[in-house]
């Protein structure tokens, strides 16, 4: 029989220490549902959907209740939908809102959290369909309810589309304005990506890539809680010690993940993609990323030595993953999004975490500047500079960054803006009181960078 | 199909009774089991073979729940695997 400490350890990991599966995500290419017809095309999709779908949330509830693990949301993650924008005889903003509206109710009816996909891959240059889906990007939005859209603006290998990021600063904005009531809801649905990953199961950036197949199940673990309480035991020893502790115990939440995965792909007929072994932070308290570098040490996180931290974190949970599933992917690492995570709330709250560190951090974590609320009345130029400074990192460092920003109308430095649910609290964060208007206002691109002599 | 019963709690009379009452009355079959004080709390563990059983762990689930709750116990049942997989390569 198994140890019994052992398995008074797997409860307590899911009973106290918020251990879960975050995501069931299932991929589904619509590519088959291409046409020139809007009509046809958007109950080609909903069928597509509803169809393949109609059995994830059952099949997770049972995984959930039989294995004893919290599954916290199912998701459909799809094609980039300006491929199918750019299949339509004419696209129009119009036609790519009922294609979102499509998506929305497809989700509704199968009773998934989130569905991406609403999407766009411009890094290199636009198609007509990819221009017009962003332009649809701010009415999808705010005209649904769990359509989650991304756009991606720059690639090591192709550089930044400047272009593009001058156009995202003012999607941004306007999906802002046109959710005012919501304090701008809309921009917590929306990602600007540098190199984004085809098998992300997380939102809002999922997205189902070129070379992914017809229908693929992707699981996205958590479990900051875990670690923290891990590392609690560790008081005061050295780095090894940390890394090592942090090693093994990803090692096991990715165990569960792995075992869910392959639970979950087998009941649905569908072939398992990848477990995305990211530690992903809830608003609940004990299940913060920021609480595990202050574990390490640090009097409040975004203080001097929060990058080392976050580094060695994001590295060791990597390595603890990678042996505990049979196919890694997604984003896998650790998340820093300000307003899911108590301890970030806090941290930036006081003053300790200002937006010039999240974006150090940003260099070292799994994706980029996460959930940030910044005053109202920042301008579409501003946004433009933080998306194109965090491209710029995703970039040279060939890895996926991201920005998840959101300018609440009306909010100014010191207001606190709520989301609700697994999205929390944005305490308004300050942007740079000096313009980068002109530098934006240039347009073109960013040639890609160098790749050899690294120094 | 194995599964794994925890029952965690102040230790009073008739709890591995009541229990296994219930797994008995739904034909589930007690494979093992182990008992012992962790951190001042009763902890039983139990692992259980689901073969000839007609119903399910999500049944089962509720029926110990009842227990759980008249007795102010913690009682979960989960399939073997999660463990094995955590904890053994």
């Amino acid at each position: 029989m198994i140890n019994p400490f052992e398995i008074i350890e797997t409860i307590e990991m899911i009973d106290k220490e918020n251990l879960d599966i975050r995501t069931i995500t299932m991929g589904i290419s619509l590519k088959s549902c291409a046409g020139p017809d809007i009509e046809t095309k958007c109950k080609k999709v909903y069928d597509k959907i509803t169809s393949y779908a109609k059995d994830l949330v059952k099949t997770g509830e049972d995984i959930e209740q039989q294995f004893g693990i919290p599954i916290i949301n199912k998701r459909i993650s799809v094609t980039p939908i300006a491929t199918l924008a750019d299949a339509l005889d004419e696209p129009t903003v119009d036609k790519c809102v009922k294609l979102a509206k499509t998506l929305d109710e497809a989700a509704k009816a199968v009773g998934v959290n989130f569905i991406g996909g609403f999407s766009a891959l411009v890094h290199k240059g636009y198609t007509n369909g990819e221009r017009v889906l962003i332009e649809s990007i701010p009415r999808a939005l705010a005209e649904t309810d769990i359509v989650c859209s991304s756009v991606s603006v720059g690639s090591t290998k192709a550089g930044i589309n400047m272009d593009a990021v001058k156009q995202m600063g003012e999607i941004v904005k306007q999906a802002a304005e046109l959710t005012s009531d919501t304090q701008g809801f809309a921009c917590a649905k929306l990602v600007v990506f540098c190199n984004p990953v085809e098998d992300n199961p997380f939102m809002a950036g999922a997205f189902l890539g070129d070379g992914e197949g017809e229908c693929v199940i992707n699981v996205g673990v958590s479990g900051p809680g875990v670690v923290k309480c891990a590392l609690e035991k560790v008081k005061g020893q050295d780095f090894g010690v940390v890394a090592e502790t942090i090693k093994k115990t990803a090692f096991k939440i990715t165990r569960m993940g792995q075992l869910v995965a392959q639970k979950a792909s087998a009941r649905l007929g569908v072939p398992f993609g990848i477990v995305d072994l990211s530690l992903a932070p809830t608003p609940a308290v004990g299940d913060s990323v920021a609480y595990i570098l202050e574990e390490m040490g640090l009097e409040k996180c975004g203080t001097h030595g929060t990058t080392a931290a976050l580094a060695l974190l994001n590295d060791a949970v990597k390595k603890g993953g990678v042996m505990a599933s049979s196919y890694v992917g997604g984003l896998s690492g650790a998340f820093i999004p300000v307003s899911e995570d108590a301890g970030m709330i806090e941290a930036a709250k006081c003053g300790a975490l200002s937006l010039e560190k999240l974006e150090a951090m940003t260099c070292v974590c799994s994706v980029g500047l996460d959930m940030i609320v910044i005053p109202g009345d920042t301008s579409a130029a501003t946004i433009s500079a933080i998306i194109a400074d965090e491209a710029a990192i995703g970039m040279i460092n060939t890895k996926t960054t991201a920005v998840r920003i959101i300018p609440a109308p009306g909010a100014v430095e010191g207001d606190v803006v709520e989301f609700g649910g697994l999205l929390g609290t944005g305490p308004v964060m300050p942007v740079s009181k000096y313009g980068s208007d002109e530098f934006i206002a240039r347009g073109g691109r960013i040639p890609a960078p160098i790749n050899s002599l690294k120094n | 199909m194995k599964a794994i019963v925890t029952v965690v709690g102040e230790d009073k009379k008739g709890i591995i009774a009541k229990v296994s009452n219930v797994l008995y009355e739904n034909d589930v079959n007690i494979v093992d089991i182990s008992q012992t004080i962790m951190q001042n709390m009763f902890t039983m563990i139990m692992m259980v073979e689901f073969k000839s059983a007609n119903v399910s762990v999500q049944q089962i689930t509720e029926k110990l729940n009842v227990i759980a709750e008249e007795m102010g116990l913690s009682i979960h049942v989960q399939r073997e695997e999660i463990f094995t997989s955590m904890h053994r390569i």
